[in-house]
């Protein structure tokens, strides 16, 4: 078990034939992702990397019959590719892309919501199950098939959980990056909901950061809805108020979302918090009773 | 991106708005001439920095005479103004807004903002004008009414006449706060704004509504299409280093600590300055180098850390997943070469050939001190920042 992909999952790659798309293309490949074909308008009928080319999704999908669509299209046609993705039926949709225009995604993940699809991210580094399918551009080799769940809104700190998951030996059971944007297809809560109802996820991992309120309302949820244990760290106690620390998401504005309160709304929903980056997988540890193999 | 306020005024009379005559002048004969050419016998000056709280500072003032506003123009043109909202160092003032002055009945708040909770942009207006808004918010909420906008339908005027209703406005100022509203509505959604507020929003002593201030917010992801908002940019309201680290598309955030930080993604950037915190150092930096930690991009990310002169050592924290670490060693090794870098580097590689990495850090013959954990990275910047060498 896993949420969101695995070794099933038929994916298209949107923005195929690019230079990103190939690289992250062949790497899922090589993974053992079920890559199924992929889309580049003008480009249909060639065949790239062994797979089949269409020039849209619709097509891509009658053919395939493809679960999931990762998007690594340039920001200024983000919104096109998902809504057309969206459109042609395909349920979960990953947008790995930084920089999409904030109205944009107002009105792609409305769209999304109405049609009752999944998008993760936009600017994140995607989502995989360990050993199945990898959707993105995290390292695939740094995971190991577990019982941990992660979500972040940070690439390189889901890096940072998930070597400290491997190296203790516990595993992840899926990872999902939800991005760093102000507007995300996916919030925490979605995630952790899926991830208390996940059969092979015995504890869960959050990494937040400064700006918004997500943990605050993460924190309600899992107070409510989550009985798994739950180790947490938000980065971004030293960042100063009213400049964005390089995710457009980051900022704390009008004295809101700063870290401090983060970990307060945190500890006081049971969650077990983390100050150093570092004590991630030793927090585990200390919650689970586990050791390292 | 934020933009002065002469400029937002600008856009507000493009969208038939109600905004003051006036002009934005870079001497004091210009203050002088616009003046004459305004017409009246009153006026107001305004000094334009990216800051709030220009009244208070003496920033804003009313004057009754042509040479009253040149002599405004000369005290503030080329000096730094320091309010509540800048730093100690203040904004540098380029421009003054010469405009008429406006006889003022009630004064009135009127703000759209991104709301990220409820994924709209949401208009807020308030009878409580002319104050700070957060303080408002913060004490008597119910005063801050608000209007939520659908992405798929935008604004529609029922949202407008509404406000209106509840600000209490009466007969021809309902009609004007609609038009208003929509106005905004419109200019928000063309221009990709991520913020605009006018505070105060006046009802003039002839009961007409008139935005006295502007202030509006660009989203920086949509700039692109928003060739005419680039050209408003004023580098000179911004950072020079972070200006400087912008040009490279890296993204800087200066401190006041001593400990330079260079790190590959934001995310872990700011864990890196939390965990240096955390072992007693204090980050002189945020910078995030991007997933290709290249040796040109390291090179120019030492060149901006290093130009920060209370820098006393640097902490490079790279998570190297796709990229070999070996690779990234060399890179940093050339930079610090390169660069000619002074003061002690430690260096945290974690992910692909991390040892080899670390390898090839120890044997380089430089000043770097190879770390292989992010807490004793950590440990190792803070002693050698404090002059420590163990």
């Amino acid at each position: 078990m896993s949420i969101l992909v695995n070794k099933d999952t038929r994916v298209l790659c949107q923005g195929f034939t690019g230079s990103q798309g190939t690289f992250h293309s062949e790497q899922a490949i090589a993974y053992g992702t079920k890559l199924v074909g992929g889309v580049t308008p003008g480009k249909g009928g060639q065949t790239h990397l062994a797979l089949p080319v269409f020039n849209t999704v619709q097509e891509a999908f009658e053919a395939t019959e493809a679960d999931a669509s990762v998007i690594y299209v340039p920001a200024p046609f983000c919104k096109d590719s998902i809504l057309e993705a969206a459109d042609a039926g395909i349920k979960l949709i990953v947008c790995i892309t930084e920089g999409i225009p904030t109205l944009d995604m107002l009105v792609a993940k409305e769209k999304c919501d109405q049609l009752g699809i999944r998008l993760i991210g936009p600017n994140c580094p995607g989502v995989i199950t360990p050993g199945e399918c990898k959707i993105g551009i995290m390292p695939g080799h740094i995971h190991l098939p577990g019982k941990v769940g992660i979500v972040s809104r940070s690439g390189t700190l889901t890096y940072e959980a998930v070597k400290q998951t491997t190296d203790h030996g516990f595993g992840q059971s899926s990872c999902v990056g939800i991005g760093g944007d102000p507007i995300p297809g996916s919030n925490f809560i979605d995630i952790l909901g899926m991830f208390e109802s996940d059969l092979a996820t015995e504890a869960i991992v959050m990494i937040g950061e400064i700006g918004g309120t997500a943990e605050e309302e993460a924190a309600a949820f899992i107070k409510q809805h989550v009985t798994k244990p739950v180790v947490a760290y938000i980065a971004g106690v030293t960042a100063p108020p009213g400049k964005r620390m390089g995710h457009a998401g980051a900022i704390i504005s009008g004295g809101k979302g700063t870290a401090d309160e983060k970990f307060a709304a945190l500890n006081d929903a049971g969650v077990k918090t983390v100050r150093s980056l570092a004590d991630i997988g030793s927090g585990l540890s200390e919650i689970t009773g586990w050791t390292a193999p | 991106m934020n933009l002065h306020e002469y400029q937002a005024k600008a856009l507000f009379a493009e969208y038939g708005l109600p905004v003051s005559k006036g002009q934005a002048v870079d001497s004091p004969e210009q203050a002088a001439a616009a003046a004459a050419d305004i017409g009246g016998d009153r006026w107001v000056v305004k000094a334009q920095v990216h800051a709030g709280g220009r009244g208070k500072a003496g920033g804003v003032k009313l004057v009754n005479s042509a040479e009253e506003a040149a002599a405004f123009a000369k005290q503030w043109l080329g000096r730094n103004l320091v309010t509540y909202q800048t730093d100690a160092g203040g904004q540098p003032v380029s421009k003054i807004l010469v405009e008429s002055c406006t006889d003022i009945d009630q004064e009135l708040y009127l703000g759209a903002v991104l709301d990220r909770a409820t994924r709209r942009v949401v208009f807020m207006a308030s009878t409580e004008g002319g104050v700070e808004i957060e303080k408002v918010a913060e004490e008597t909420p119910e005063k801050i009414l608000k209007a939520s906008i659908d992405p798929l339908t935008g604004a529609q005027t029922y949202q407008g006449r509404d406000l209106a209703f509840r600000l209490g406005l009466q007969g021809e100022q309902i009609k004007q706060f609609t038009h208003l509203f929509m106005g905004l509505a419109a200019l928000f959604q063309d221009l990709d704004l991520a913020l605009l507020e006018i505070n105060p929003l006046v009802i003039t002593s002839e009961g007409n509504l008139h935005c006295l201030d502007g202030k509006i917010n660009i989203d920086s992801n949509a700039l692109y299409r928003q060739p005419k908002l680039q050209a408003m940019h004023d580098p000179s309201q911004e950072d020079e280093r972070e200006a400087q680290a912008a040009k490279w598309e890296l993204n800087y955030v200066a401190l006041d600590g001593n400990i330079g930080c260079m790190v590959n993604g934001a995310g872990l950037a700011m864990g890196t300055m939390d965990i240096v915190q955390l072992h007693g150092g204090r980050p002189a930096n945020f910078l995030d180098v991007g997933g290709g930690a290249t040796r040109e991009r390291v090179s120019e990310a030492f060149k901006i850390i290093l130009s920060d002169e209370n820098v006393a050592a640097v902490l490079v924290n790279i998570f190297g997943g796709i990229v070999r670490c070996d690779l990234i060693a060399e890179g940093v090794i050339g930079a610090v070469e390169e660069v000619g870098v002074q003061v002690p580097v430690v260096v945290r590689l974690e992910g692909n050939n991390a040892e080899l990495g670390r390898e090839v850090l120890a044997n380089s013959g430089l000043n770097i001190i190879a770390a292989d954990s992010l807490s004793s990275a950590a440990e190792k910047v803070v002693a050698a920042a404090s002059g420590d060498s163990k």
